[in-house]
């Protein structure tokens, strides 16, 4: 039975990262052994919900929040995680914290293994106490009890199914005492079929221990099963809390992607019917985080395809597999003739080119100039911005040509820097976006993948970027696949939009179809 | 899981298991031809044993808390002979002597160890070459210290110790009067062979302390953030502290063990007696099948045994082979260093698969795992 | 979050930042060369004697700080296996030596002989380094060590017979020093050398490093030069880019054996003995420490760096006991030596990595 007072309040939070409003005005309460079901689209705001919620440095480091959170009617703040373990919070990620050589016991435990008083510990300190295996098997049992779920406490981590590490996290959060609110942040994803539905179990046995749980999850009909109430976050807002039992799946879909303000689009012209430039065949690519499974595509010569999804479903996995980045396997043909794959160099010999949406990993030489950052592939596969001497048998670096193309793109692309020579790691993000974009200009391809052109950028370089890449497809008739979390940014600029769900094509519609539709396909096959 | 046939278990124990079993060869072939007497092996062996095998055990923690091989243990020998200079000047000698080294190295290998493990916690990564640039960089204050202040500023005592220029240590300091004390004591002869019981005795101590730490929650510790700093971080322990204690507890036991070393040896050679030391506890633990990342006590003793055999045997079968001793000798220096190097690839390499495996299971499990849809 | 465009740095600000960059060691290091200079002729010191050394061990040792430069910047870090480069070049020497070259003809043919050598080792040494990436610095001590304490065996077994190398009557294999003057000892330092009084310049050699660094500089230069600094900055970016790693840190580590194998060659000129056994176990240290002097850290090494580092680290080596000995009859330059160049090390090794990601 519910008390009177809810166990948690999280009043008018709101949070902005350098400007950038995130989170505004959410105001959501639970109840003791309520579980809540929290969904929404990537960039929603969800993760940073409970980030401040769990006390994360990260918060605090980046301007803290406003707003209040309230514990049993008291008022809290928490300047680290291990203040909200001690006030009954506990978190289950996405990413497993557990040490591979020990066993599930030992990591359920961890740093808070009950001990033997020994003699050495008077002189040297707390530490020299040894540990109580006995107390300590007791103990660690009793919280996988209280999971529900069996997995072999004795197992070692490296040995164990990923599924059972999964579990094996979450009694260690039981296996706190004081534990009153357990977060769970998409734990479904690693599960099997069974393992998901035991896991379902687990969460309704806890509700009845009186512990409330948040469930982060895409699986909508996970939530339907086990939840009590669902609260759906988009664009930084709470639009809805209702109970489970009153609301089905689409309508929660149209909540999660629908918008009331209607973008202008951009691209007005109708849907190119030429032939197909790229065809993808069964590919499938190991990128971890981002598995694509069995891919199937055509692409149309001289359209602007956009590629969309929620995170981890597979999207990013294309142009990265084909790119050949990552692992991959299946069949790409290319103007009538296949590309071999796990080959960058042959992709870019086919004048295939690919804007990575890691920037500062993958994107960019951080401690160079500009000038070598656009002219490097371009010198490298085409042995453009070379002098051949001695009858072709050295290639100099061009320096002077180097310096005129990067000074072209300097003015196109308005990149705000103090000199082509400037080293890239001093732009800021939304110039060195366009230093990348420069980069794959400057290699004049024929078909372009870009991926996440606009992530972390400011909304004027924003625009400008997606200017720029409407003005190259429209001006060279070059193809682009656009691969973005923002929908809406995918149904601006692009002709058709393709949604990856559980590494799959869920589905392509022309973008002039109305979001709850791509919302419906993004949630279909969700793993 | 899947279960593995015989064949493929009984290859990955040859693999595993390659240097050791290298080693038993090179020595089975070697015995024949050198025509030691059993006797007398068997007496240099348990000498070598009781002399080394403390040096040897100070590696182990070092390995559990996850900073690879500590060839900063130099710098716990050369606080014992320091310590071993001041009780040599102040005439101290026999068990009460080496008592008295032993508490003197203490806290100077506590500083040492300190100073060293401070800067291997700002090297995280790059431990190993880190703690082999310490030891030579420790090199120079040593002698600095021992070269130069002793006589002048620290006060030495006696001539004989002093060079003849009235300041700096000899370079070899007479150590007659300590000799063997620790091994005479309690020593008992079976069938010709001379065994150290006192020493074998401390051996034993030090090994069932090791049990036991590993029983306590700062071996608990160590072992994790040996595994994973950041996940030992996150559920609150220290891990910079906890490797600070380790370097520590490493240096404090090789400046005891150097004591027993030198006890042994009889002199001391006050400016190479520790350089070499540390290259050569680490080779025999690698023999005994221990690698950069794991080691047991079994690995020690096992190391001992066989490092030392070919150490003895080296020299005369290349005498034998080639008529040349001094062939033997460098073939045991290449040995050594070739078994460090190879210890290194395998670890390195099994690093490096493994990282690509973890991708590769992930996707697996999505593959096989994950929930499958229509 | 990125940094903004700063572009409203004074002078001064900007001046600092270089300082800071540039480290509090190296400025330690570099004025207190500069004291011992100052210092030098009121110990009744010969100033420019003291000069001529430092050119000369200068010349001596710079083409070994040089053979830092290929594998830094491809990302494979310093180049702890010199030795597997000095060996290369040891077996130049003595078998340009066995097949009775003389004089500067000598010098010559112990190059080319090298070279082979230097590309079988370096290559062999490179595919090793290519399957641990990250780990690079310690198993390449430990290869140099493996390799140097074989040839140890090597040099008694192998069948030398000139009596200037090997041992006489009695017994075979080389001996461990000896002297190469009728052959091609200071052919370098001796050419076109320049003589004002106590001060000797050795042009040749000086000309013949210059010659070495201006064939790195114009390397880097060129395109495959250029792929191999984009491999040390971010190899994940020169993958993208199409370029094949592997192939690029391969061709590093050949070039840095090849420049160790003619550095020796240079060093035994200069010094005018040929030095075999354990003696290469004391060159790979003083290189390393030599360019980390000069401004280099583990990704990234200039020219500039090899000969900034080169003078400053050869300065406080000669300079050293000679005036500290006149000034107060005290000769702690070998501790010194040994402090100032391992110090170096450690402290390059505790910077923050310095490539940003």
């Amino acid at each position: 039975m519910s008390n009177q007072t809810p166990l948690l309040e999280m009043k008018s939070i709101r949070k902005d990262f350098f400007g950038n409003q995130v989170l505004e005005d959410i105001n959501l309460t639970l109840n003791e052994g309520e579980v809540l079901g929290l969904v929404g689209e990537n960039g929603a705001g969800k993760s940073t919900l409970m980030k401040i919620l769990f006390g994360m440095n990260e918060i605090r480091e980046t301007g803290g929040y406003e707003g209040d959170i309230l514990l049993n009617g008291e008022k809290v703040t928490f300047a680290t995680p291990f203040e909200a373990l001690e006030h009954g919070i506990g978190m289950v990620h996405q990413e497993f914290s557990l040490i591979p050589g020990f066993t599930a016991r030992e990591n359920i435990l961890l740093n808070r293994e009950p001990q033997k008083k020994s003699v050495m510990a008077q002189i040297f300190g707390e530490r020299m106490n040894t540990l109580d295996r006995k107390a300590m098997e007791q103990k660690a049992d009793q919280a996988i009890e209280k999971m529900g779920v069996e997995i072999d406490g004795q197992m070692v981590i490296s040995d164990m199914p990923v599924g059972h590490k999964q579990f094996t996290e979450i009694a260690r959060e039981l296996s706190k005492d004081q534990l009153k609110l357990l977060i769970l942040d998409e734990p479904t994803a690693v599960l099997t079929e069974q393992e998901a539905l035991a896991l379902l179990d687990s969460i309704r046995s806890m509700s009845a221990q009186g512990i409330a749980v948040i469930f982060i999850t895409h699986r909508l009909q996970e939530i339907l099963n086990v939840c009590d109430t669902v609260a759906v976050m988009r664009d930084g807002m709470l639009v809805q809390h209702v109970a489970a039992a009153e609301t089905n799946i689409s309508e929660i879909t149209r909540w999660m992607v629908g918008r009331s303000v209607i973008m202008e689009r951009k691209n007005t012209r109708p849907v190119p019917e030429t032939r197909t430039i790229m065809k993808i065949d069964r590919l499938w690519v190991d990128m971890p985080g981002e598995t694509v499974r069995d891919v199937s595509l055509e692409i149309r010569e001289g359209e602007i395809l956009g590629i969309g999804g929620l995170a981890g479903q597979g999207k990013l996995g294309i142009p990265n597999g084909i790119m050949g980045l990552y692992t991959a396997g299946g069949t790409v043909t290319f103007d009538g003739e296949e590309i071999p794959l796990n080959q960058p160099r042959r992709c870019l010999d086919r004048q295939l080119a690919f804007v990575s949406e890691d920037r500062r990993g993958v994107g960019l030489l951080l401690d160079e100039s500009l000038e070598w950052n656009i002219a490097f592939p371009a010198m490298q596969i085409h042995n453009q911005f070379l002098k051949p001497l001695l009858g072709g048998l050295i290639k100099w670096r061009d320096e002077k040509a180097i310096g005129e193309v990067t000074r072209k793109y300097i003015d196109e692309l308005q990149i705000r820097c103090i000199s082509s020579k400037q080293r890239a790691k001093e732009l800021s993000g939304g110039n060195q976006q366009k230093v990348c974009l420069a980069k794959a200009f400057a290699l004049k391809p024929r078909f372009l993948f870009v991926s996440e052109p606009t992530r972390g950028i400011d909304v004027g370089a924003k625009a400008l970027v997606l200017e720029a890449l409407r003005n190259f497809n429209q001006e060279s008739g070059i193809t682009i696949v656009m691969i973005s979390s923002e929908l809406e940014e995918l149904r601006q600029i692009c002709d058709r939009v393709a949604i990856v769900s559980g590494g799959r094509i869920a589905g392509i519609l022309p973008a002039t179809e109305p979001s709850e539709e791509f919302g419906a396909l993004m949630v279909s096959q969700v793993v | 899981m899947n279960k593995q046939s015989s064949g493929k278990k009984a290859l990955n124990f040859l693999g595993a298991n390659s240097v050791p079993i290298m080693f038993i060869v090179i020595i089975a072939v070697c015995i024949p031809i050198v025509g030691f007497s059993p006797t007398f092996l068997l007496n240099e062996i348990v000498t070598r044993l009781s002399r080394n095998a403390f040096l040897i055990l100070s590696l182990l923690i070092p390995i559990m808390a996850g900073m690879g091989l500590n060839f900063g243990m130099t710098l716990g020998a050369m606080a014992a002979e320091i310590a071993l200079i001041f009780t040599s000047d102040w005439q101290i000698w026999g068990i009460p002597g080496i008592v008295l080294a032993m508490i003197i190295s203490i806290p100077i290998s506590a500083v040492l160890g300190l100073l060293c493990g401070k800067i291997l916690n700002a090297a995280k990564g790059r431990e190993m070459i880190t703690s082999y640039i310490i030891s030579f960089f420790m090199n120079g204050v040593y002698q600095l210290v021992v070269l130069y202040m002793m006589g002048s500023i620290i006060p030495i005592i006696h001539n004989n110790i002093k060079l003849p220029r009235g300041y700096g240590v000899r370079s070899s300091v007479d150590l007659t009067r300590i000799r063997k004390s620790l091994d005479n004591l309690l020593a008992i002869n079976i069938g010709g062979v001379r065994i150290p019981m006192a020493t074998i005795l401390i051996i034993v101590a030090m090994c069932l302390v090791i049990i036991w730490f590993r029983r306590t929650k700062l071996g608990q510790d160590m072992r994790a953030v040996g595994q994973d700093m950041e996940v030992a971080r996150a559920a609150g322990i220290d891990v910079e502290r906890t490797r600070l204690i380790s370097i520590v507890i490493s240096t404090v036991l090789a400046g005891l063990g150097m004591v027993i070393y030198l006890q042994n040896m009889g002199d001391m050679a006050t400016y190479s007696s520790h350089s070499q030391i540390g290259m050569f506890c680490i080779a025999a633990l690698l023999v005994g099948g221990a690698s950069v990342d794991k080691a047991s006590i079994g690995n020690v003793f096992l190391g001992v045994i066989l490092f030392h055999t070919m150490f003895i045997l080296a020299p005369a079968a290349g005498a034998k082979i080639t008529g040349n001793e001094v062939i033997g000798e460098y073939f045991r220096v290449f040995v050594s260093y070739g078994v460090i190097t190879v210890a290194l690839i395998m670890y390195e390499t099994k690093k490096r698969r493994e990282k690509a495996g973890i991708g590769q299971q992930l996707a697996a499990a999505q593959r096989e795992g994950g929930v499958t849809r229509a | 979050m990125s940094e903004q465009i700063r572009t409203d740095d004074s002078i001064l600000v900007r001046v600092h930042r270089a300082l800071k960059d540039f480290g509090v060691p190296r400025l330690i290091i570099a004025a207190f060369l500069l004291l011992m200079f100052i210092v030098a002729p009121f110990t009744g010191v010969n100033f420019w004697s003291q000069v001529t050394n430092v050119f000369n061990r200068f010349s001596w040792n710079a083409v070994l700080v040089l053979a830092m430069v290929p594998m830094v910047h491809s990302g494979c870090g310093l180049n702890f296996g010199l030795p597997v480069g000095i060996i290369a070049g040891l077996l130049g020497a003595t078998l340009s030596i066995e097949l009775g070259f003389t004089g500067p003809v000598s010098f010559l043919m112990a190059i080319v002989i090298s070279t082979p050598f230097a590309i079988l080792f370096g290559a062999a040494y490179g595919g090793l380094l290519n399957r641990i990436k990250g780990g690079e610095m310690m198993i390449a001590t430990y290869v140099g060590f493996s390799v140097i304490s074989f040839f140890c065996m090597m040099w008694l077994v192998l069948p030398y017979k000139k009596p200037d190398m090997a041992w006489g009557f009695e017994g075979t294999g080389l001996r461990t020093t000896f002297p190469i003057d009728k052959y091609y000892g200071g052919v370098l330092s001796n050419f076109l050398k320049i003589e004002i009084g106590k001060l000797v310049i050795p042009t040749g050699a000086l000309l013949f490093f210059a010659l070495l660094a201006f064939l790195m500089w114009a390397f880097l230069h060129t395109k495959t030069g250029t792929a191999m600094t984009a491999v040390g900055s971010n190899a994940t970016f020169a993958r993208a880019a199409g370029i094949n790693v592997n192939r690029i840190r391969m061709l590093s580590v050949v070039m840095s054996t090849w420049l160790g194998a003619v550095g020796i060659l240079v060093y035994e000129q200069g010094f005018g003995f040929v030095q075999l056994y354990n003696a290469p176990f004391n060159m790979t240290l003083p290189a390393v420490s030599a360019i980390l002097i000069g401004g280099a850290t583990a990704n990234k090494a200039s020219i500039t760096n090899v000969i900034i580092g080169t003078i400053l680290f050869q300065g406080i080596v000669t300079m050293t006991p000679t005036v500290m000995n006149g000034l107060i009859n005290l000769d702690i330059s070998e501790v010194l030596r040994v402090v100032v160049s391992n110090g170096m090390i450690l402290y390059a090794l505790t910077r923050k990595t310095e490539v940003s990601r």
